[in-house]
């Protein structure tokens, strides 16, 4: 045997070995860092071209054809007429589907059937859901919706965002441990009692978080709302459901359409703050996840 | 149980008044099976939606069909629905959607597998606890956003790179839709890669497997049915894809392959018809439902077969 094999110096052929493992390394992180340098340039390009357009005045105009004129007053209103009805319809149909899914469903074919289908709808393209709404909201049930109403909206994101707020709430009522239910069985609760008082107070955080992420992507929701109607001159504030309305990102979209540069630097101003709100929805999620952590 | 603990524990139900003795269970077992009604009944509206979004898509297309033969539809290569003649031949809006979806994968698939690779194999705690959320808030920014930033950004930044690039074009469009279903790519492919046991990575560091080896020959073909289930369901998104494609691709049907030019997609159509004032019943209003029918088939397709592709090929580590 020859002295170098001795030596610790690793063969030449490991080297190589080696060598070619951190170049592959390293692409692998640049590949990662793509997605963490375009978020920072799409941020830092928003906020150059919108900033200095973002005066008092931008929040309580009403859109006009004069760009510094121009404000999104009726979207703002439209987006939280918008957010408080979707999450008065979703939260309590995406809770009560998860515990029937969880806690009573029998395991069988109904159960893996509705499994399945809400499975396949959270991905069904949005704009799928904007033409259900025009047909069913606003065609149909006219006479209830009042036609191209915040209502139909409404009802349009809620199913949107239903099959993510019902899979993130069965997560949750999962994580509920069994011990917990037999505890509450072993003293007579019934199986409501024991969901009621035991499973869903347990299971609330997670739930609240899963809401909240599920309505933060509700917010930035455009096409379906083009379909229902969203996309007219609005100077004016929502009264009731049945009113006719525009939001954030429609706002956003007809700016960004058109040429004048003006129009664009509105556009990125009306993208600031529903990125603000985005972002700080998405942080009272990750609060309330961490806060209500619990290891059982 | 005594009787005052089944007292107590009616009571605890709140609700109904407070029952008293054994003989309220029978009002209670109604209540329970009333209960258990109702949330069934949450569990159906996501069928009902399923039902709803089929028979609208296929009730207003057969108006459609009545008025443009299926073969005429599925295979025409001119579609002019709002300016005379009038032709409907979906072809040139199926290509936009798959000419952008191409970029899109093209971006995608080896930027989100190289970020599952680096972060279910390589990067720190630390660092990972960092690139997870931006990937999340990333996935999260609205499609509107992207479109923005397509138009008012990437273009401008291509066009002396690109010579003959378009103010709208699929490029532009392509590339932003890849940077949106990158995260979708990377999550999927990271927590399959996750799930390949700690066993099969020691095994082979014990033959004296290097890093990249093990992350590449090892890691990579045992998670292989979760990394291809979500190139198939990141293509889905991208097909479904709207505000972005309407904002950066522009609204011009062109049975083309140049990415430089501005073209339409199945969606970007849909928005279309619905910015302008067509009246319900018309040939324009169904066409949407032909068009929404055929993007439904197609991205409802992809889904089961990428679920279904996860199901059968994924190998079981007990």
């Amino acid at each position: 045997m020859s002295v170098e094999r001795h030596s610790l110096e690793a063969p030449p052929e490991l080297v190589a070995r080696r060598r070619r493992g951190k170049v592959f390394q390293y692409l692998c992180l640049s590949a990662t860092l793509v997605g963490v340098v375009t978020l920072v340039v799409l941020l830092a390009d928003v906020l150059i071209d919108g900033v200095a357009w973002l005066t008092p005045t931008f929040f309580t105009e009403f859109p006009s054809r004069i760009p510094a004129r121009a404000g999104i007053k009726s979207a703002l209103y439209g987006t939280v007429w918008l957010m408080g009805l979707c999450a008065l319809i979703s939260f309590p149909l995406g809770v009560a589907a998860a515990v029937w899914l969880e806690e009573y469903a029998k395991k069988g074919w109904l159960q893996t059937v509705i499994q399945t289908n809400i499975a396949n709808l959270a991905g069904v393209p949005s704009i799928v859901y904007g033409i259900l709404g025009l047909a069913v909201f606003v065609r149909w049930m006219v006479p209830f919706t009042g036609g191209r109403s915040v209502i139909s909206g409404a009802l349009t994101i809620s199913l949107l965002v239903l099959p993510i707020l019902i899979i993130a709430s069965q997560e949750a009522i999962r994580a509920v441990p069994g011990s917990i239910r037999e505890a509450s069985y072993g003293l007579g609760a019934t199986k409501w009692q024991t969901v009621r008082h035991h499973v869903l107070p347990n299971a609330m955080p997670g739930i609240l978080t899963g809401t909240i992420l599920a309505l933060s992507r509700a917010i930035g929701e455009t096409a379906p709302l083009i379909m229902i109607g969203a996309l007219t001159f609005i100077a004016f504030v929502p009264d009731g459901p049945r009113d006719q309305f525009t939001v954030l990102s429609i706002q956003i979209y007809n700016w960004a359409s058109r040429p004048q540069p003006e129009f664009q630097h509105l556009a990125a101003a009306a993208i600031i703050v529903l990125l603000m709100l985005l972002l700080s929805m998405n942080a009272l999620a990750i609060w309330l996840r961490n806060r209500h952590h619990r290891e059982w | 149980m005594s009787e005052r603990a089944i007292i107590e524990v009616a009571r605890g139900a709140g609700g109904g008044a407070p029952v008293a003795s054994l003989r309220g269970a029978r009002s209670r077992t109604a209540k329970e099976a009333a209960i258990g009604g109702l949330l069934f009944a949450a569990g159906a509206v996501s069928i009902l939606t399923t039902v709803g979004i089929i028979a609208v898509l296929v009730w207003e297309s057969l108006a459609f069909f009545r008025r443009v033969s299926v073969a005429e539809f599925l295979t025409g290569t001119v579609w002019t629905p709002l300016f005379v003649p009038q032709h409907f031949g979906v072809l040139p809006l199926l290509m936009g959607s798959v000419l952008v979806s191409i970029i899109a994968a093209g971006i995608a698939i080896p930027l989100g597998l190289g970020s599952a690779i680096y972060l279910s194999e390589f990067a720190p705690e630390r660092l990972r606890r960092f690139l997870k959320p931006v990937l999340e808030i990333l996935a999260g920014v609205p499609s509107v956003v992207y479109g923005y930033f397509a138009l008012t950004f990437v273009t401008p930044l291509l066009q002396p790179l690109v010579p003959g690039l378009q103010l709208f074009n699929a490029l532009s469009a392509g590339i932003v839709v890849g940077i949106m279903v990158l995260p979708l790519i990377a999550s999927l492919s990271e927590d399959a890669m996750n799930a390949v046991p700690r066993g099969l990575r020691q095994g082979a560091y014990a033959l004296g497997a290097t890093k990249f080896e093990v992350a590449t020959r090892v890691v990579t073909p045992a998670a292989l049915s979760g990394i291809v289930a979500s190139f198939i369901l990141a293509i889905s998104r991208a097909i479904g894809e709207t505000m972005a494609v309407v904002l950066a691709a522009g609204m011009t049907p062109n049975l083309t392959l140049d990415v430089r030019e501005s073209i339409q997609t199945l969606t970007a159509y849909i928005v279309q018809v619905s910015l302008g004032d067509t009246p319900f019943g018309s040939i324009e209003y169904q066409s949407i439902f032909a068009v929404g029918l055929l993007l439904f088939a197609v991205t409802l397709g992809m889904n089961v077969f990428g679920r279904w592709f996860l199901k059968r090929y994924r190998e079981e580590y007990a």
